[in-house]
């Protein structure tokens, strides 16, 4: 009966190696337990042919043993653990059946029928585990199929909710950049109307002001006319005099009144952003118009100014209800800046023939809004103003040359009174370009 | 010819005074003064009769130049004197109103006096 060891070693390395086959793990099992098997068989006919029953039961013994160790510590073959446990039951009875032959014959001739009969139960017990293995090891496959199911649901959901995280967080940002433009908007308004109020506020007693030094001078001049003409000859002198420091200071009465009248002007057509009949007309014609306008206009205070005047414009860019007074005072606004800004650059580089003034003027449909560019290459505006350029009264240029107004009144002209949007661009020392969109259907609210 | 000025603004008569002091020396021009709308319709009550124009500022505090001008237009049918109201809003929406309440004319301000002169001459004829 010492084949059951041998039969057992056999079956188990051909089992393995068949229920590896399905798994990675083939290749590199299968010509070993293909060769132990086939091994297996040729020890146990060499120890059949020349061992007598004994040894050759306990050499069988030894082989299983060997073998249970070896698949036992090999962590490849972990999850067939029981399949190799079974063989336990086996190897026990065979190597306590060859113990009780070799110390006890007598005894083992006597109850040789019970160790038989154990031998046949351990080995049957054999395939009893297998059966049921074989079905854990279904369940366990089926388990593994539901996990990777699982895992790929998981990762499915893993990128929908990532792919909803970056719309989400995209979104947030918009918004923010939404609220941080109507916060600006809010603030440029408020100042607009309070630019107003505050110049309701001075034009009457400015008014006074003008009217009273003018009525003055007229009053001096009848006093000249008049009384003056019967004073002796002695205080006609001294008194002249005094008149005509009087007269002289009337009239820088008169010329700074009349300053911040021109100045109260501007400040009023902030609540007057838009009072012209609004009429269909060729943006490019009117940016064309107004380029070469301010253009001239600064040629005429100073001839030796040149500049590259460039334009792009769309052809194909459908008329627009405007006013167009009001477009082209900011246009003239934009491009006289535009001068100004490369006028300055050039006065700075006296020396440096390299550099070339150019403003371009340029227009494209973008779909529903047309879209106007005004560029220059000029001193640019710094980072640390740029939010405070829009504001009244902000002013780069020296006093008098500038009443902060221009900008302040294009975007109010262009937002309220147009429903648009100014953007602008600039890098400091390098360029600015300020982007004017207006909406293709004009709304008339 | 009497004039009736309605500014909240005491020193508008001065200046009117300044102004027109030829015409006023000459007698041309008589002008009286109100600094609220309410003082203006109590001074109407009694000389209504002699008033020929009334020039009225329409902002100001208390009664309004607009509502000045509709009172004198429902009270004096009859001899209705010439109404011009001044604003230093030169709004259409002031301007369409006066219009609408029956003002003879409209004029912001700064006042141009020498249009107010030829305007004055206009109306003596």
């Amino acid at each position: 009966m010492h084949f059951f060891s041998f039969l057992a070693a056999f079956l188990l390395a051909r089992r393995l190696r068949s229920l590896l086959k399905e798994s990675y793990l083939y290749p590199k099992w299968n010509n070993l337990l293909n060769v132990s098997s086939w091994i297996i068989l040729i020890l146990f006919f060499v120890a059949g042919s020349f061992f007598e029953e004994v040894t050759s039961g306990f050499i069988g013994s030894m082989l299983l043993l060997g073998m249970l160790v070896y698949l036992d510590k090999e962590p490849d073959f972990k999850i067939y653990r029981p399949l190799i446990e079974a063989n336990y039951p086996l190897l026990a009875v065979g190597l306590l059946r060859s113990l009780v032959q070799a110390i006890a014959p007598e005894f083992y001739e006597n109850w040789d029928e019970y160790f038989e009969f154990a031998l046949v139960g351990a080995f049957i017990w054999i395939f009893a585990r297998w059966a049921n293995s074989k079905k854990q090891l279904q369940e366990l496959r089926i388990a593994e199929d539901r996990k990777a199911e699982l895992e790929v649901l998981v990762a499915e959901r893993t990128t929908e909710l990532t792919q909803q995280q970056e719309t989400l967080q995209a979104t947030i940002k918009e918004l923010q950049a939404m609220q941080a433009q109507l916060v600006q908007q809010e603030k440029l308004a408020s100042l607009g109307e309070l630019t107003a109020g505050i110049a309701h506020e001075i034009q009457n007693p400015l008014n006074f002001v003008n009217n009273f030094s003018e009525l003055s001078t007229e009053l001096l001049d009848e006093l000249k006319a008049g009384p003056w003409q019967t004073l002796q000859e002695s205080e006609k002198e001294y008194a002249a005099d005094i008149m005509q420091d009087l007269t002289k200071n009337l009239q820088k009465i008169s010329f700074h009144g009349k300053r911040a009248e021109s100045i109260v002007k501007g400040m009023l057509q902030h609540s007057r952003a838009s009072t012209g009949q609004k009429e269909l007309t060729d943006l490019n014609a009117l940016a064309d118009e107004y380029l070469r306008l301010s253009y001239h206009g600064l040629r005429a205070k100073d001839n030796t100014f040149n500049a590259k005047l460039e334009t792009s414009f769309d052809v194909n860019l459908p008329r627009l209800e405007v006013v167009p007074q009001d477009i082209g005072r900011v246009l003239l606004n934009l491009f006289n800046n535009a001068f100004y800004a490369v006028q300055q650059k050039k006065a700075a580089r006296r020396h440096d023939d390299s550099y070339q003034p150019l403003v371009r003027a340029s227009t494209a449909c973008l779909g529903d809004t047309l879209e106007l560019r005004i560029r220059d290459n000029g001193c640019g505006i710094p980072e640390s103003i740029r939010h405070k350029i829009l504001q009244p009264f902000f002013t780069t240029k020296p006093t008098g040359q500038g009443t902060g107004l221009g900008l302040s009144l294009s975007y109010d002209i262009i937002t309220k009174g147009h429903h648009g949007e100014m953007l602008i661009e600039s890098e400091d020392g390098e360029f600015s370009e300020f982007i004017i969109r207006l909406p293709v259907k004009a709304s008339n609210t | 010819m009497k004039i009736l000025v309605v500014d909240d603004e005491a020193d508008v008569q001065p200046l009117f005074e300044q102004r027109f002091r030829k015409e006023i020396r000459s007698g041309a021009l008589t002008f009286n003064y109100a600094l609220s709308g309410e003082e203006a319709l109590a001074y109407l009550t009694e000389h209504h009769s002699e008033v020929v124009l009334i020039l009225s500022d329409i902002n100001m505090p208390g009664m309004s130049g607009l509502s000045l001008l509709q009172q004198i237009r429902q009270q004096y049918d009859t001899l209705p004197p010439f109404v011009m109201m001044i604003t230093a809003y030169g709004d259409e929406e002031n301007y369409t109103q006066a219009m609408q309440f029956g003002a003879n004319g409209f004029l912001t301000k700064p006042l141009d006096f020498n249009d107010l002169k030829q305007k004055l001459k206009t109306l003596e004829v």
